[in-house]
């Protein structure tokens, strides 16, 4: 991947940062750390990795993406808007009556969002359902699951990694968004996940570490996923809750709530001086 | 008097001459029937093919069953997964687990979701028998009927099981059927119809002033106490409500026009059940007096199926004392 097309990602992901923080002001409620922490994953999603068309969300061809922790669907809609999925203005309409951007992410209202999810632990089984279908039918499309690290304490959850990796679902590919935080404090105070990596190795997954706000790392790390053919892949992608926003980073307090009309100036002026470095390091 | 439109087996009141199979058997060989009909039905199983009978499935479209283990939480996420890529997934196990245990997963990833999951709840009811109070399901019907986009079909026999699979694979929603453990009676018979959201009167009295609105195999038992009672001179007319969701609204009016007395019957927590749904349909309506055959607010025990059906009213013979009680 050239360094051009680096910057052109990096630049995109600040974007959608932009109009994450910009919406949610608009919203007055919504969660701020987790789609801030997972924009740069998003962003190497939509404009590199995944086979979509936007004019066409339910083409039978393209890849799956769901995202199994809704809360931080801001980002997902944020980055489908970038990807000319709906106008950017619609993204003012976030959690208010009548918008099809619900608080959490509802699949029959807006075409593209695969399927309706808040309620934690619950995607990993739908992706894995999907990716089993496919293979019925010998198709070659892949099924990617977003997930964060919280949602790990759910039974749920850790039956469907049980299952993928029975049925050597290698057409699914999990990305865990591992960020730390969660409503009630730090991931390891409130229910401590400890070796996620050996936890996922020994349900008979493939994992892979990234940091997850090196796009070029991410991309790599899919491409590795899809060359693994006897198991799912699990990339667990380690990043920063409230990235690009120095001031909110890392801090759990901001799971949950959106920025008041004066923090969203102060973030808003961070994302642009974040621009201008990002244009200047690739410029060296 | 019998409905003759319903073509039911003319040894309708000699119940030891009709055949005794479970619904459960019905949905099996109906799971096999819409199986060889549409390529896109898939059986997901959570650890119970043979109790369920999606056994008899997985033995003849190996490909197109999954194992899911002991699991509802995750059959339930799987099969919409499967729905919503565009399969049709038909989820077994007992209904105590599923929707038992898995009711959120139910609610947000099926019914929310609206993706064409079929829950089948086997071993529903107190004619589970020895098993206990733990795998007797009781309050099924009502966390089904309360969730939007979700149908709900109560089948009185294994024939009409066999027919309500074969509906509910093509009806494109999500839907719930009930079924039951124990061997009942056979009445109705392959020329019977069945459509969702259909219910029929079985059994017609000249000028009744009592009508029974029944589900499952109480509807057999009510048939019998209706005949019964009308020897004694009491005349007592009978509905199948299969449908419990969609309620027909019109045929249930149709059949109460000109009763004093409403009785329900189901295997099933009177509270929020099938009672419940017809209460909700007449207080708007048509206000009639009511009386309620079900689980009077407590959980089941172990025993023989029928030791436990004739304990808690659920026979010919208990409806009768309860008519005769509230006339």
């Amino acid at each position: 991947m050239t360094d051009e097309r680096i910057k052109e990602l990096e630049l995109q992901a600040n974007d959608i940062r932009i109009s994450i923080i910009d919406m949610l002001e608009d919203a007055g409620s919504g969660h701020t750390a987790g789609p801030l922490g997972m924009a740069d994953v998003f962003t190497a999603f939509y404009f590199e990795i995944l086979k979509y068309d936007p004019k066409n969300p339910e083409w039978k061809e393209r890849d799956r993406l769901i995202l199994s922790n809704g809360h931080i669907v801001p980002v997902r809609y944020a980055t489908m808007a970038h990807a000319g999925y709906f106008p950017l203005d619609e993204l003012k309409t976030l959690r208010k009556f009548g918008s099809r951007l619900q608080g959490h992410p509802e699949r029959e209202r807006l075409p593209g969002l695969e399927t309706t999810s808040g309620p934690l632990g619950s995607g990993l089984g739908q992706a894995a359902g999907m990716a089993f279908g496919l293979r019925m039918d010998a198709k070659k499309n892949r099924v990617y699951c977003f997930t964060s690290d919280g949602e790990h304490d759910a039974g749920n959850f850790w039956e469907s990694a049980m299952f993928a990796a029975h049925h050597k679902l290698s057409n699914l590919t999990v990305v865990v968004d591992r960020n730390n935080i969660q409503i009630n404090g730090f991931t390891e105070n409130v229910m401590a996940l400890g070796d996620l990596k050996g936890k996922w190795e020994s349900f008979g997954w493939h994992v892979i570490e990234v940091d997850g706000h090196n796009i070029e790392a991410i991309i790599d790390a899919v491409h590795e996923a899809h060359a693994i053919q006897e198991k799912p892949t699990c990339i667990i992608a380690h990043t920063i809750p409230g990235k690009g926003i120095p001031e909110i980073e890392n801090m759990y307090e901001w799971h949950g709530k959106p920025p008041s009309t004066e923090e969203e100036q102060r973030f808003l002026k961070e994302l642009r001086t974040l621009r201008g470095k990002i244009e200047a390091s690739h410029a060296e | 008097m019998v409905n003759k439109t319903l073509h039911l087996n003319s040894n309708l009141f000699n119940p030891e001459q009709l055949e005794q199979v479970a619904t459960r058997d019905g949905f099996g060989k109906g799971l096999v029937e819409t199986g060889e009909k549409n390529p896109d039905v898939v059986a997901l199983c959570a650890d119970l093919a043979e109790s369920t009978r999606a056994q008899w499935f997985k033995e003849k479209f190996p490909d197109r069953y999954v194992e899911l283990g002991v699991a509802e939480q995750n059959l339930a996420t799987v099969a919409s997964g499967f729905a919503n890529y565009g399969k049709i997934p038909f989820i077994m196990s007992y209904a105590a687990f599923s929707p038992g245990r898995n009711w959120e997963q139910i609610r947000s990833t099926i019914a929310l979701n609206n993706v064409p999951v079929k829950i089948i709840g086997a071993h529903a009811g107190v004619s589970v028998g020895p098993d206990g109070a733990t795998h007797q399901a009781l309050e099924d019907i009502a966390t089904m009927r309360v969730l939007p986009n979700m149908t709900v079909v109560v089948p009185a026999d294994s024939e009409e099981a066999r027919k309500a699979t074969l509906a509910i694979a093509e009806n494109g929603k999500p839907s719930y059927l009930r079924l039951a453990r124990a061997k009942t009676p056979v009445f109705t018979t392959q020329d019977t119809p069945f459509e969702i959201g259909q219910p029929h009167v079985v059994y017609q009295a000249e000028n009744p002033k009592i009508g029974i609105i029944a589900c499952g195999s109480l509807v057999y038992q009510s048939v019998l106490a209706a005949e019964a009672l009308s020897k004694q001179g009491i005349e007592v007319s009978v509905m199948n409500l299969s449908t419990i969701k969609p309620m027909n609204e019109k045929a249930v009016l149709d059949f109460v026009k000109n009763l004093d007395h409403v009785v329900t019957a189901e295997e099933h927590q009177v509270a929020c059940g099938m009672g419940s749904a017809v209460a909700e349909v007449l207080v708007k309506h048509s206000p009639k007096n009511m009386s309620f055959i079900g689980m009077q607010d407590r959980y089941g025990e172990s025993g023989s199926p029928d030791e436990l059906l004739e304990y808690f009213g659920f026979t010919k013979d208990g409806i009768v004392k309860h008519i005769k009680d509230h006339l």
